[in-house]
């Protein structure tokens, strides 16, 4: 049994030490809002972050989470900065299919978290990890600026 | 027959001899304190001209696969050769190997300093760059200069590289013994 802080709270799970987190999110506790797409680390579709750095959770073995604080994208919106993000991905209708958009809303918030106000370059260089398979790339570079400027 | 053998045992002392006294005075009067030949760099640069070196002492961002094409994702060195801020390479790089060994891993996976790229470099000014502090991240003695390949796990790593990417040519013994014949030689570089 190990105990995971998720979310702001503990949580226990069985499981191997190198069961991939993001198998505990999804099958031990039932946390579907993170995505599993490649199970490579190759899209970002797994995307939570941990100790506030983005991370994708299909490579991650749970064992290495044990003490960290892991966020995922049920959460979110409970950050101010996620909070604009999610507005911000409303207001723009920026997801087509949404399979990948919780990965990329936990990077975009995980961007502005640290820079408040983005350059195209900057959001290319934090985002270029999580793919879209219907392109909405452009979509997402607007709401991350919209998000920006409703600091 | 044996006036032959003798004749050419005498030939071939007296080009030994002769060799030596250009070599000897000739390394000594080049580089001071260097000492020894410049082959002893051969076997070392072999592994580190290899990809699984190549593709991290790099400037921008790090290379992938043998051909040492871009990384995926156009990850980039960022600030502090671990990435951009918030794509870092602790975002998929665990502690060790994972997903079957295609994501490669151990503790703190990231780029060399930027003072330490070897990109464009030929296997004299690797070599070069290998023995200048300035450029070798402040290793000083040939002893500090080889340690990082004897012990780095990034190092290591490429020895355990997973899924079908290429090992260096030999065996990491093997490549420690080279390093330290060439260490103990004063960490000649190719002419």
């Amino acid at each position: 049994m190990i105990t995971l802080n998720i979310n702001g709270k503990p949580q226990k799970v069985e499981a191997e030490a190198d069961t991939p987190l993001l198998w505990v999110l999804r099958d031990e506790l039932h946390m579907n809002g993170t995505k599993f797409g490649c199970g490579m680390a190759l899209c970002g579709a797994c995307t939570v972050h941990v100790d506030g750095q983005p991370t994708r959770a299909c490579v991650m073995p749970v064992s290495s989470a044990v003490g960290k604080k892991i966020t995922t994208i049920e959460a979110i919106g409970a950050s101010p900065v996620g909070k604009r993000v999610q507005q911000a991905w409303a207001a723009l209708e920026v997801p087509q299919c949404g399979y990948c958009q919780s990965g990329q809303i936990m990077a975009a918030t995980a961007l502005l978290r640290d820079i408040a106000h983005p350059t195209d370059k900057d959001i290319d260089q934090a985002m270029s990890g999580n793919i879209c398979r219907c392109g909405t790339y452009q979509r997402i570079r607007l709401a991350i600026h919209k998000a920006a400027r409703e600091a | 027959m044996n006036m032959s053998i003798g004749r050419m045992a005498v030939v071939v002392a007296s080009a030994a001899l002769a060799v030596m006294a250009w070599v000897v005075p000739a390394t000594a009067a080049l580089a001071g304190e260097r000492k020894g030949d410049p082959a002893l760099f051969d076997p070392v640069a072999s592994v580190v001209m290899g990809p699984r070196c190549l593709n991290c002492h790099q400037v921008e961002g790090p290379h992938q696969k043998d051909w040492g094409v871009i990384h995926a994702q156009q990850v980039v060195r960022g600030a502090d050769g671990h990435g951009s801020a918030v794509l870092r390479c602790q975002a998929c790089h665990q502690a060790s190997n994972t997903a079957d060994g295609h994501v490669p891993g151990v503790p703190n996976w990231h780029l060399a300093p930027l003072s330490m790229n070897w990109q464009g470099l030929d296997k004299k000014q690797i070599c070069e760059q290998m023995r200048d502090p300035k450029r070798n991240g402040n290793r000083k003695t040939p002893k500090e200069v080889i340690e990082h390949m004897k012990t780095d796990p990034l190092v290591l790593w490429a020895w355990n590289p997973g899924a079908n990417r290429t090992k260096p040519v030999m065996s990491h013994e093997e490549f420690v013994k080279v390093l330290t014949t060439w260490a103990d030689a004063g960490l000649p570089c190719p002419n």
